[in-house]
């Protein structure tokens, strides 16, 4: 079972995730450069936070036409997992691999600390081991991480079970105070339709130790583990479930 | 930008660079001739306080460097100590107090990438920021935007290099409105038998630019931070640019570089840029370099050889490869995207050479440029001092202790630095377990379990102002009290050292009474001074108050063995150790509640204070305690009002009646830190105190919504406030003041 980390220039938390995946999770974890243009052999792909060549631009902006993007499109398409986090689903987003955009936050300014998120949705390879209304906390780290999409959109996300965590308090209510940055509908984390393409903004590899303030963020490193181990040892195309009930719908996207 | 005084001789105007003409005719007795252009522009900088240590130097040595811990002292880029299994700790602070005066967000964010670069000279990989603040007034109309300023400008770089800002502390006074100051220390890890050095050496070997192209930015910068602050609008021109991206790249291709072992030796361009590199590092080795000035990547067209010389564009190393294996760091370079070319060549001959293609502009001994004159100025204690001890605490008003509190708790020194901290990246890299706001920030050290690292950074100018070698000490032993409730043992200080003209006899006494005070604090904690940073000309018109700036890191056996900063356990029985009597003067309170900077410091009990930390330091460390935090400004009230904070749990207190109640609540004194214990171990731990022969007084219980605090009856044997509390206040009310969530306005 091996996770490839993409790296870009101006990653930074390629090195977390590298650590929670093999040293925590204990998976294989390999890094694949920007350049990289296929990623065969990879049971997931991880695009991990930080500032991919400096945020400049427009968070995500330059590196969503970077190669390794291209790979990770066809790789999407084909069924397979991608989970990118705060910078790396603001790369999803600006791939249109994920819908929306992830404007300024609400402050008007960076915001680092521990927040709590609902899980929306248990049938994803990410979060197949949660169950629907669990509390994770977790930490965001972000200036855009503002979710957003029109009101259509919204519509047509809440109906296709796209929205995949919301920022919520400690009793699990999606209340405006727990909303650290103003996003739509306490947006934090989206989904594809399959599901197996999720952005979140809050860090699950850096939750992923009980030592540095919470373990909750391991839960969604052990889903994808338990999904990965569910398809078998030959990869599928798409469609192999994980057992538990938990399985992908799997159906290709090509955003 | 706020107006910065009136407006003196710029620099550009100065005939001489910035060499004084005594300076001048020391340069040429040296070379036997005039200087050329180039070379009179690199003597400028090099020869600058803030490169050559002019006034400091002799004073400095007076700090102790030596330790068993120390595997590199003051002298080379930054310090390293042991850390433990095999890893070294490398750590420097350093000042960017005028280029943040003149661009609030380019100042700060540079000083960031200054300091990063000069723990990666080290070898080290950058692992943590702490930053040390002082600005005007935050109501101030000119300081609010300064401050957001300098604020964004550190989260904006620390936040995308990906380097965490751990902690860090921010006080405000009127002397720094126009001067502020911004001190980040940075902390680095390597293994210890992989440090880096800049020590050029083998002839022939190529010296190698690595990094950003050069620019106009940061022109001279060097020789303007060693002036007064004029408001001159060319200032602008001496400050960098930063770029946290390129910065970043540079981290991943360094580090990747010196993992081939081809490099010889490394040092970052920081101030007087690659003239300060080339020469240190030639200096540094015996040797001499030759190289073409016109291979050096540029961004600008048209840019003088001197411009590229005094450029400080950020971002860029100098390396010497060794010969033949110049392909294995230039790859490394491409890969990550960055400029890197060789410029030349290090000879055997003490000669530095710079040449424009085929012209020479400079020929040297390069250790005419690093050995600066030295001067010893003159000292005399300011005439301002007998006025302010004048102190007579009889006369001062009483006010409701609950209100002076609350007052206190909004303070911008006291009051909770969430403001400020959340929006720096402080657990990028996770190894966060104590995160800012804290009295010490703790680190784990994933490769060396269960073991870790703490830091703490602490400064008090007030004090200074009114006793300069007391309030140096002061700094010194808070940040040590700050560790010891970390549980960590001192390892190195690194310090900075701000200050206005040193050629005012009376700024340099206060410099070597300071100077005085860390090293004896120092002494006495038996914790070496590993480098640091002077900063003079530290004035805009008014001087700032003497402002040492001590960052301390400490060792943590086992970061699974902490206390917590507050109240956990309802119950839990509250104990004071070490027995300061805390005087009002020079206090918080006294300047926030009475509008008064007086007094005379009382000096502190140097063995007493280092035992009282040991002790504390070993419980914390062995367990023995739930919480543990140190009495700072505000006296044991604020202190005890923020262990109410983390989980919001009051507590009954009752404090021996000695004197005015404001001084027994509000009074500051060293070496006191409130803990609390669980009922079953407090036997033992005042057992543990006396071992130590540290003092400790039971003196009340955690539990319940209000923060009650009154006189113990005489007998001393009660822990429940008398009938009437000099305080009674819900742990709600406290947290609002002390939290408001507010910003600068």
């Amino acid at each position: 079972m091996t996770i490839g980390i993409v790296v870009f220039p101006g990653s930074n938390c390629d090195a977390d995730t590298y650590h929670a995946v093999r040293d925590v999770l204990g998976c294989e974890a390999v890094y694949v450069w920007h350049q990289e243009t296929a990623l065969d052999g990879l049971d997931a792909v991880v695009l991990p936070g930080g500032f991919a060549y400096g945020d400049y631009l427009r968070a995500g902006a330059i590196a969503a036409t970077s190669p390794v993007m291209r790979a990770v499109r066809r790789y999407a398409a084909a069924g397979r997992p991608v989970l990118g986090i705060c910078n790396g689903f603001q790369v999803l987003v600006e791939t249109r691999l994920l819908p929306g955009a992830l404007l300024l936050n609400r402050p008007g300014e960076f915001r680092c600390e521990h927040v709590r998120i609902r899980v929306e949705r248990a049938d994803t390879p990410f979060t197949c081991a949660l169950r629907e209304g669990d509390i994770l906390r977790l930490p965001i780290a972000h200036g855009e991480g503002r979710y957003y999409v029109d009101a259509e959109t919204l519509a047509a996300l809440t109906r296709d079970r796209q929205i995949a965590f919301r920022y919520c308090d400690a009793a699990g209510h999606t209340t405006e105070s727990a909303n650290p940055n103003g996003a739509l509908d306490n947006i934090a984390g989206v989904a594809t339709v399959s599901g197996t393409v999720l952005g979140l903004m809050p860090h699950p590899e850096r939750a992923s130790e009980a030592i540095v303030g919470s373990a909750d963020g391991l839960r969604i490193f052990e889903s994808l583990a338990r999904w990965i181990a569910g398809r078998g040892v030959v990869p599928a195309p798409a469609g192999a479930g994980a057992g538990g009930g938990a399985a992908p719908a799997g159906r290709a996207e090509g955003r | 930008m706020a107006a910065v005084g009136p407006a003196l001789e710029g620099i550009a105007a100065r005939p001489l660079g910035a060499l004084r003409p005594d300076e001048y005719a020391e340069v040429c007795r040296r070379l036997r001739r005039d200087p050329t252009p180039a070379e009179l522009g690199m003597f400028g900088v090099m020869w600058s306080e803030h490169c050559a240590y002019k006034h400091s130097r002799a004073a400095l040595r007076r700090l102790p460097t030596r330790g068993p811990g120390v595997l590199r002292g003051p002298g080379e880029n930054a310090g390293a100590v042991d850390a433990g299994d095999g890893w070294a700790a490398v750590f420097k602070m350093e000042s960017h107090n005028h280029p943040s005066a003149v661009a609030p967000f380019h100042g700060a964010a540079t000083g960031v990438g200054g300091i990063i670069r000069d723990v990666l000279a080290m070898g080290a990989r950058p692992v943590a920021l702490l930053d040390s603040l002082r600005f005007g007034p935050l109501d101030d109309p000119a300081t609010a935007p300064q401050a957001r300023g300098v604020i964004a400008g550190i989260a904006a770089y620390g936040n995308s290099i990906g380097v965490p800002t751990v902690g860090g502390e921010l006080r405000c006074a009127p002397c720094y409105r126009a001067n502020p100051l911004v001190n980040v220390a940075c902390l680095g890890l390597v293994r210890a038998d992989r440090i880096a050095t800049s020590r050029a050496a083998g002839p022939g070997n190529a010296v190698v630019y690595l990094g950003a192209r050069t620019g106009r930015d940061g022109m001279q910068g060097a020789a303007f931070a060693s002036v007064e602050l004029s408001g001159n609008p060319s200032d602008r021109s001496a400050v960098q640019m930063g770029d946290p991206f390129t910065g970043k790249l540079l981290i991943e291709a360094t580090l990747e570089a010196l993992a081939t072992g081809a490099v010889v030796a490394l040092q970052d361009m920081g101030a007087a840029g690659i003239t300060c590199a080339l020469s240190e590092m030639s200096a540094r080795g015996g040797v001499g370099m030759d190289v073409d000035i016109r291979l050096v990547p540029r961004r600008e067209d048209r840019m003088t050889p001197e411009e590229v010389l005094l450029s400080e564009s950020q971002e860029r190393m100098l390396l010497v490869v060794a010969a033949g294996r110049e392909e294995e760091v230039l790859r490394v370079a491409r890969r990550w995207e960055l400029p890197a070319v060789v410029i030349g060549r290090v000879v055997a001959d003490p000669v530095l050479s710079v040449r424009d293609g085929a012209r020479t502009i400079v020929s040297l001994d390069p250790r005419h440029l690093t050995d600066a004159p030295a001067y010893a100025p003159a000292a005399m204690p300011p005439a301002y001092l007998d006025e302010v001890r004048r102190l007579d605490v009889s006369a001062l008003p009483l006010h409701d202790p609950a209100h002076a509190l609350l007052a206190l708790l909004r303070g911008p020194g006291t009051r909770s630095a969430r403001w400020v901290f959340r929006q720096y990246d402080h657990m990028i890299q996770t190894n966060t377990v104590v995160p800012p706001g804290a009295d010490a920030a703790v680190l784990r050290l994933k490769d060396a379990p269960p073991s870790g690292v703490a830091l703490a950074v602490d400064g008090n100018g007030r004090a200074c102002y009114l006793d300069p070698c007391t309030g140096a000490m002061l700094a010194v032993l808070e940040a040590a009290q700050n560790l010891a409730c970390a549980g960590a043992v001192p390892a190195a200080v690194t310090d900075c050292l701000n200050f206005a003209s040193p050629e005012r006899p009376d700024v340099f006494w206060t410099f070597t009474q300071a100077v005085d005070g860390i090293a004896r604090a120092c002494d006495a904690l038996d914790v070496p001074v590993v480098g640091g940073n002077v900063s003079f000309y530290n004035e805009a018109g008014d001087a700032i108050y003497p402002t040492p700036v001590i960052a301390m890191l400490g060792r943590v056996a086992d970061v699974r063995r902490r206390a917590a900063s507050g109240w956990l356990g309802r119950g839990d029985v509250i104990v004071l150790f070490g027995d300061g009597t805390p005087a009002l003067d020079g206090s918080e309170y006294l300047e926030l509640i009475h509008g008064r900077v007086a007094g005379r410091l009382p000096t502190p009990d140097l063995p007493a204070v280092a035992r009282t930390i040991r002790c504390v330091r070993d419980a914390v460390a062995e367990g023995l305690v739930v919480s543990a935090h140190d009495c700072a400004e505000g006296g044991i009230a604020v202190a005890l009002a923020e262990c109410c904070m983390p989980s919001r749990i009051g507590a009954r207190v009752a404090l021996p009646a000695a004197g005015r109640h404001d001084a027994v609540l509000f009074g500051e004194a060293i070496g006191r830190v409130v803990v609390s214990v669980r009922p079953d171990g407090i036997t033992k731990l005042l057992e543990f105190a006396r071992r130590f022969d540290v003092p400790v007084q039971v003196i009340g219980t955690v539990g319940g919504g209000r923060l009650v605090v009154g006189a113990a009856d005489v007998s001393g044997a009660s822990t429940s406030p008398d009938a009437a509390p000099w305080l009674d206040v819900p742990v709600g009310i406290l947290a609002q003041a002390w939290d408001a969530d507010g910003e600068v306005s």
